[in-house]
């Protein structure tokens, strides 16, 4: 009858008082709604000490069968859970479920077919770029135009509050005021969850620090999904950076649901931290380790990950110059490959491609670049319940 | 004799309130200051620290009369010192006794070490998920890193 799925209801009394309510929340955020129908935003950790009073528990369940009635109550559940508690903000991979990503790369399927719809006629979106972005940035903004809503934000915090030393907090509800939808990308780790957990308006994550960037992992898995037909199963080769590239890691973690085996490929000093390999062991993914990047591996893959080793991560750059050239891929390289092999990148590109591997029909980085624009309209409608 | 007279001082009979009692020397003044005890006016607090204890070797003992902190509250305590025991004390009888647990979650008590994390560079609370009871390894909630027990750090 009411839409509580995403949400969970406790019944509480205050302690050493009367006052007796439900609560209604998600891990998000949480409402106490009095039964005078007095709406209060309480702290989080609420629930986690009621749970612990079962006592307390049983009784306000009787007080709130005795004081509300129940059309009145499942109007307020109705009416907070579409203002407030169905919050489709996307901050990190692991929001999303097996069945909520297979449904968003449908959905990604039928907007590359038909990129232009006006599905967005009459909405704002807002894109705060608290850290200089093109790529990212570029194609949210052309998803957004391409379904006919509008853009208002800045890509530069120098032209904004920020540089009056406005807090996020206030960025965010100032903005909030404004859009139907925010799309932001910040220097600082856990910002996105932050904000989300600030305002009922959705926020999509483009980005926070070293963090997350699940729309990068969404236009992957697109890819991939779109090149092999099937994400079941499938042998996954990742080179270069893996112990700082956040691609790499929540790709991972988004493959689980879909039994892949991974082959890493990076030197010791970049090597997939342990946390990760612990994660892969924990989820019974086979994986394999190595420092050589040889045909042998890039035979036995479907798709072939590659990433930059990132100049700044070094704290010797003489180490860097020894490791930058070794994992390098050439055209000759992809003569015994699998025929249904792809080449994939992040991008931006340095000397980890060679040039020559553009021109052979593995090369995929550029059409996967193009897929972040269907892959992120699927992820705007998903947001705006669309 | 003289032994046994020390002992009797060192564990002093409370009429009501409670007693903390097993807490490592080193986490002493953390739970000290996690209670908030230093700004307790009107109730006598005592705290007894390196007191022999067959269990830890020495410990922190902390005795706070008529005043018996909420459950949720005393649980903090187990971040820092998980086998701390409680003892509710009233009319000199020890009417319940309980190791604390650690919460699920943990609001404003540990700092989050990532320099990058928005807790350390907005003014807001810090939120912690206990993803490992048994090492007491944390997770922020929103840089998502983890924090294994010996790197954690009090607000």
């Amino acid at each position: 009858m009411v839409n509580i799925k995403l949400m969970f209801i406790k019944f509480v009394v205050f302690r050493g008082g009367y006052c007796s309510g439900i609560i209604l929340g998600n891990k998000r955020r949480a409402f106490l709604v009095t039964r005078c129908g007095k709406k209060v935003q309480i702290y989080y950790y609420f629930p986690t000490c009621i749970a612990q009073n079962r006592f307390f528990f049983s009784i306000s369940i009787f007080f709130v069968l005795c004081y509300c009635r129940p059309m009145r109550l499942y109007y307020l559940c109705m009416r907070l859970s579409n203002q407030y508690m169905d919050n489709r903000s996307l901050i990190s991979i692991s929001d999303l479920s097996k069945e909520e990503i297979l449904s968003l790369l449908r959905r990604a399927g039928e907007f590359e077919k038909n990129p232009n719809q006006r599905i967005l006629a009459g909405k704002v979106v807002a894109s705060l770029f608290f850290e200089p972005s093109t790529r990212t940035r570029l194609s949210f903004e052309t998803a957004v135009n391409r379904l006919g809503g509008r853009v208002i934000g800045f890509s530069d915090p120098k032209s904004s509050s920020q540089a009056k030393g406005e807090s996020l907090k206030d960025t965010i509800m100032m903005v909030s005021n404004y859009a139907d939808l925010i799309v932001m990308r910040h220097y600082l780790e856990g910002a996105a969850r932050y904000a989300s957990e600030l305002t009922p308006v959705p926020i999509i994550n483009a980005g926070d620090g070293s963090n997350q960037h699940p729309t990068q992992t969404m236009l992957d898995l697109y890819t991939i999904y779109q090149t092999q037909g099937t994400l079941d199963g499938l042998t996954i080769t990742m080179v270069g950076d893996l112990k700082y590239g956040r691609t790499v890691h929540s790709l991972l973690e988004a493959m689980h649901h879909f039994s892949p085996r991974f082959k890493f490929v990076a030197c010791n000093e970049l090597r997939m931290p342990e946390q990760y390999k612990e994660y892969c062991r924990q989820w019974g993914i086979d994986y394999e380790e190595t420092t050589e990047f040889s045909e042998g591996i890039i035979n036995q893959t479907d798709i072939l990950y590659m990433t930059r080793v990132q100049r700044e991560r070094f704290s010797d750059l003489m180490e860097y110059e020894r490791v930058k050239n070794i994992y390098t891929l050439t055209a000759s390289m992809l003569t015994g490959c699998k025929p249904n092999m792809r080449v994939l990148h992040p991008l931006p590109r340095v000397t980890e491609i060679a040039q020559d591997v553009d021109d052979t029909p593995q090369a995929y980085y550029f059409q996967q670049a193009k897929n972040g624009l269907y892959a992120r309209q699927a992820l705007i409608c998903r947001a705006l319940d669309l | 004799m003289v032994n046994k007279e020390k002992k009797e001082l060192a564990v002093a009979a409370l009429q009501n309130g409670t007693v903390i009692d097993h807490i490592p020397t080193a986490s002493l003044f953390k739970v000290v200051n996690l209670l908030g005890l230093a700004n307790l006016n009107d109730v006598s607090v005592t705290i007894g620290n390196n007191l022999d204890s067959p269990r830890l070797g020495k410990k922190g003992i902390i005795k706070v009369a008529d005043l018996v902190f909420p459950e949720a509250t005393l649980n903090r305590i187990a971040v820092i010192a998980p086998n701390a025991v409680v003892n509710i004390i009233r009319d000199y009888e020890v009417v319940e006794k309980f190791n604390v647990t650690l919460p699920d979650e943990l609001f404003d008590i540990v700092k989050c070490n990532n320099p990058k994390c928005i807790t350390n560079n907005e003014p807001m609370r810090t939120h912690f998920h206990v993803i490992d009871r048994e090492h007491t390894t944390l997770r922020c909630h929103f840089c998502e890193r983890p924090v294994a027990q010996h790197d954690i750090t009090l607000k």
